[in-house]
């Protein structure tokens, strides 16, 4: 087995005993790369099958090419999604580009809060996520079944044993999981996948005009970076040489210390 | 076109553990550090944190990403971050130290193959370092090599690290542990971390070497195959049986068995998404398999070659730790995970319990396993378990304890002699068809033979209604029998107590002997308390596995009615104390959730119940 291999194996793993454990599980589908690499590993776990819905939140500020990249897919695919948006904050233009809320409250109210909307809505008992270990610090410290309180919120001190496949996924009521398949992936190994398979993910991320994205998020918060690559092995050689963080174009990480902390505390993923 | 450079090799995972304060996460922070690995602007955003704190430069830092353990300067659950190291990839693990965070020492030392145990030159060996060391080798991990840090606060002393190193082989061969290599470093002026620096002129040893010079370990290719099914999904009218080869490989056309229930089946496919792919499938790989016969499978299965079987057994020896806030007592009720099996257990016998900060096994003192202790157990499970020794094979040898939902503790299989009844089966037995096809004999009786299983409370009405409905079906010219508990344990069962093992084996026996009377053509009655889920479960599999109809009736009545009932003066002894582990007093009833028919005999009257119960097994038999 080579350690492509391997990852894939143990995030099938992790996906089956989601699907035996929860009643209503749902996967939180961000249209970034990580996402749709985890969409083909869910169709390999469940032999072509996408046993649940895909939920996206939606904060009105992605970019067009993602929202068609989405809607395409979910036609070809046969998929289930269910969109959450914050209504009243989109309205009320209470947010970060309006010049009304910091970068860091502005996700707070246009990702978490309507991602707690959606999910007790749903009244899932859990969700997927494609987070990472390698993407930023906290991530590092999660767990595969990390568990939420009522309020949405991470108790990241009290986080509960794993070890030899064995996973806690009771946590009472009025609680939910969140379900990490992708931890132990890095960056390099997304993209190694994706050429391996041949996913398709969002033009974005191929440079144009000698720039590309290389984490997608809100298009007020998300930079570019100087790149030639314009193919996937192009972007895999890239990475392999780059000493650049995959999170370095995101703005509201540097707000301030502790803040992607304080976010995913407070429920965000 | 150039040519596409290889994929990313497996990394090594690899802890690095100790005591509080002993410099694990400084020691990471320097390695990081210094082998390049650290995306730009890191060190910077660190020595701006540490700014803000007024502390000096934190290498800590760099793993210590919660805000909460740059307050308070300690560890509080594993990081795991890629070094870049000359040669591969190294994930490190950087566990916490402090006592009360073992539970996530261990989530991280658990999926290492190889550590670095820690100890600090000024402090030496500690609890928690004793503790972690034992935790290493009941973790399976034999490639450890010793850091002794902070070398500058004895002045880089030959004499003190020789110390160290002399007390350490003592303590860790006691525990089997063999350090490959002894280092000393001091973390804060990187003497020995990546270069030996002057300041250590006796030693030319650094932890990046030993680092690099630990190869990443094998698989157990050659293992014998073990299969655990992790569920069984329904696709176009197939069977997909979905789970991970855990040891050994498994191949289309292979004789495999099915345990615990010792069933012969054959692969006939190997199934993946989007292609089927190669027909055979190794260590390691998730996948789902197709059986070319129509029997019964659900999660918690095995499957093994016949050549090589696992042990099956009521009973459990162990070795245990406990990382659960409250001690385990001898007697406790907890249950059993191990690959996707789950079973209630008790403990049974407890041995050699202790605390391995503080003690060697052979000083085992406790009359309780201590949180964070560890012991030498017997388990008595409720059900069958499918193992192996864990040195034989380590995915089938080890299991987590679970107290409720929580994980409490795990262990290592110490012994897997195969349980002799239900493990061995004689190459030379081989099953005789009759000649009599289930056909012939459902023509000749007028109705097909199959097991109906009536659960519920002594007192509830089993037997009553279970005579009322055969003298119903005699009379309509049905083959019809009883096969009641209390008779039972006059004769075929009488060897058994009520001992949670002995009661798995009463109802294990009772179904056998339904199971060969319905293939014979019989409707049998088995009127039996039967209060776990999982025996019943096991009862309804042997049924299935005979090719018989099975329906599970649950007879109820509140606990205060058949208390008051009482026809055998049984809840009134059970009161006195004079009966022991008496179903509803002190021992439990688990209800059916899923029984084909529930009879309330508190609401409807013998009658009543006798005819619903007739009519449902007449349209369930019709020929």
């Amino acid at each position: 087995m080579t350690h492509l291999d391997s990852l894939e194996a143990e995030s099938i793993y992790v996906l089956r005993e989601a699907a035996h454990h929860f009643q209503k599980l749902g996967m939180l589908w961000s249209i970034g790369k990580d996402s749709c690499a985890m969409l083909n590993l869910v169709r390999k776990a469940f032999l072509g099958r996408v046993p649940f819905p895909l939920v996206h939140i939606d904060t009105s500020f992605k970019p067009p090419e993602m929202i068609e990249f989405r809607d395409r897919l979910v036609r070809e695919w046969g998929l289930q999604l269910i969109v959450g948006r914050n209504e009243p904050a989109l309205t009320a233009a209470d947010t970060f580009p309006a010049g009304r809320r910091t970068r860091v409250e502005c996700c707070g109210l246009l990702k978490t809060e309507p991602l707690r909307a959606t999910l007790a809505a749903q009244g899932f008992d859990a969700v997927i996520a494609g987070i990472r270990r390698d993407e930023e610090g906290t991530r590092a410290k999660e767990r595969f079944f990390s568990p939420r309180g009522v309020a949405n919120d991470w108790n990241v001190k009290q986080q509960p044993p794993e070890f030899w496949g064995q996973f806690q996924t009771d946590f009472g009521p009025g609680t939910h999981v969140r379900v990490h398949p992708l931890l132990h992936w890095t960056e390099l190994n997304i993209w190694e996948y994706i050429e391996r398979e041949g996913i398709e993910v969002v033009s974005l991320y191929f440079a144009k005009d000698g720039r590309r994205h290389r984490s997608l998020g809100c298009w007020p918060c998300t930079g570019t970076f100087e790149s030639q690559a314009t193919t996937v092995p192009e972007i895999v050689a890239e990475l392999r040489a780059t000493r650049l963080s995959e999170r370095a174009g995101r703005a509201q990480d540097a707000e301030s210390e502790g803040a992607f902390e304080a976010l995913r505390a407070s429920g965000y993923m | 076109m150039p040519s596409a450079p290889p994929a990313s090799a497996a990394p090594l995972r690899l802890v690095i553990c100790g005591s509080v304060d002993h410099g694990k996460s400084t020691l990471v922070g320097r390695l990081l550090a210094e082998t390049g690995t650290l995306p730009e602007g890191k060190v910077e955003s660190v020595r701006a944190a540490c700014a803000r704190r007024g502390v000096d430069f934190e290498w800590a830092f760099l793993t210590d990403a919660l805000q909460a353990e740059r307050d308070q300067n300690v560890t509080i659950d594993s990081a795991q971050i890629v070094l870049k190291a000359p040669g591969r990839d190294i994930v490190l693990i950087d566990a916490p130290g402090h006592e009360e965070f073992l539970r996530n020492m261990i989530t991280g030392a658990a999926t290492a193959e190889a550590a670095l145990l820690l100890v600090a030159a000024d402090e030496g060996w500690r609890a928690q370092s004793r503790r972690h060391a034992f935790l290493l080798g009941l973790l399976g991990l034999r490639r450890v090599a010793v850091v002794v840090t902070k070398m500058d606060r004895v002045d880089y002393s030959a004499q003190v690290f020789r110390d160290l190193r002399a007390e350490g082989e003592v303590l860790l061969g006691a525990l089997g542990l063999e350090p490959f290599a002894w280092v000393g470093v001091s973390a804060r002026s990187g003497a020995g971390v990546t270069s030996a620096g002057p300041e250590m002129p006796w030693q030319n040893a650094t932890v990046l070497a030993t680092l690099t010079a630990c190869a990443p370990g094998a698989a157990a290719a050659e293992a014998a195959l073990r299969f655990v099914v992790q569920d069984v999904y329904r696709q176009d009218g197939r069977r997909l049986v979905a789970g991970r080869v855990e040891s050994g490989r498994v191949s289309a056309g292979d004789a495999i068995v099915l345990w615990p229930f010792h069933k012969d089946a054959t692969v006939a496919s190997i199934e993946r998404w989007p292609q089927p792919g190669a027909q055979t499938a190794g260590v390691g790989e998730s996948i789902a398999l197709t059986l070319a016969e129509p029997v019964f499978v659900e999660r918690g299965y095995v499957l093994s070659h016949p050549s090589a079987p696992p042990a099956v057994s009521n009973q459990l020896h162990a070795s245990i730790f406990w990382i659960a806030p409250t001690p385990l007592a001898l007697g406790a009720e907890v249950r059993v995970k191990l690959g996707t099996q789950q079973v209630a257990a008790r403990v049974a016998s407890l041995g050699r319990a202790f605390d391995p900060g503080r003690e060697m096994p052979e000083q085992a003192s406790a009359a309780e396993v201590p949180p964070n202790g560890a012991a030498e157990v017997v388990l008595q499970l409720h059900a069958p378990l499918v193992f192996d020794r864990h040195d034989h094979i380590a995915a089938l040898g080890r299991f987590v304890l679970l107290l409720g939902a929580r994980i409490g503790g795990g262990g290592i299989v110490t012994q897997a002699e195969p349980a002799v009844r239900l493990a061995t089966k004689s190459a030379n037995i081989t099953e005789s068809a009759g000649s009599i096809t289930a056909a012939e004999r459902t023509r000749r009786h007028g109705h097909r033979g199959a097991v109906v299983w009536l659960t519920g409370l002594s007192g509830a009405g089993k037997s009553t209604l279970a005579r009322g409905v055969e003298r119903e079906l005699f009379a309509r010219g049905s083959l019809v029998t009883v096969l009641d508990g209390d008779n039972l344990r006059r004769g075929l069962n009488s060897d058994l107590g009520f001992a949670p093992a002995d009661r798995v084996e009463n109802i294990r026996r009772a179904a056998e002997a339904a199971r060969l009377l319905a293939e014979a053509g019989c409707i049998v009655l088995v009127a039996l308390i039967s209060p776990y889920r999982a025996d019943r479960a096991a009862a309804r599999r042997i049924a299935l596995e005979g090719g018989c109809d099975f329906a599970e009736v649950f007879v109820r009545a509140p606990l205060a009615v058949c208390e008051q009932r009482d026809p055998k003066q049984l809840y009134r002894k059970a009161r006195a104390g004079l009966i022991k582990q008496f179903t509803g007093i002190d021992a439990p009833y688990e209800e059916p959730e899923d029984a084909e028919i529930v009879v309330r005999t508190d609401e409807v009257g013998v009658g009543e119940a006798t005819e619903l119960l007739v009519a449902e097994i007449v349209r369930r038999t019709r020929a």
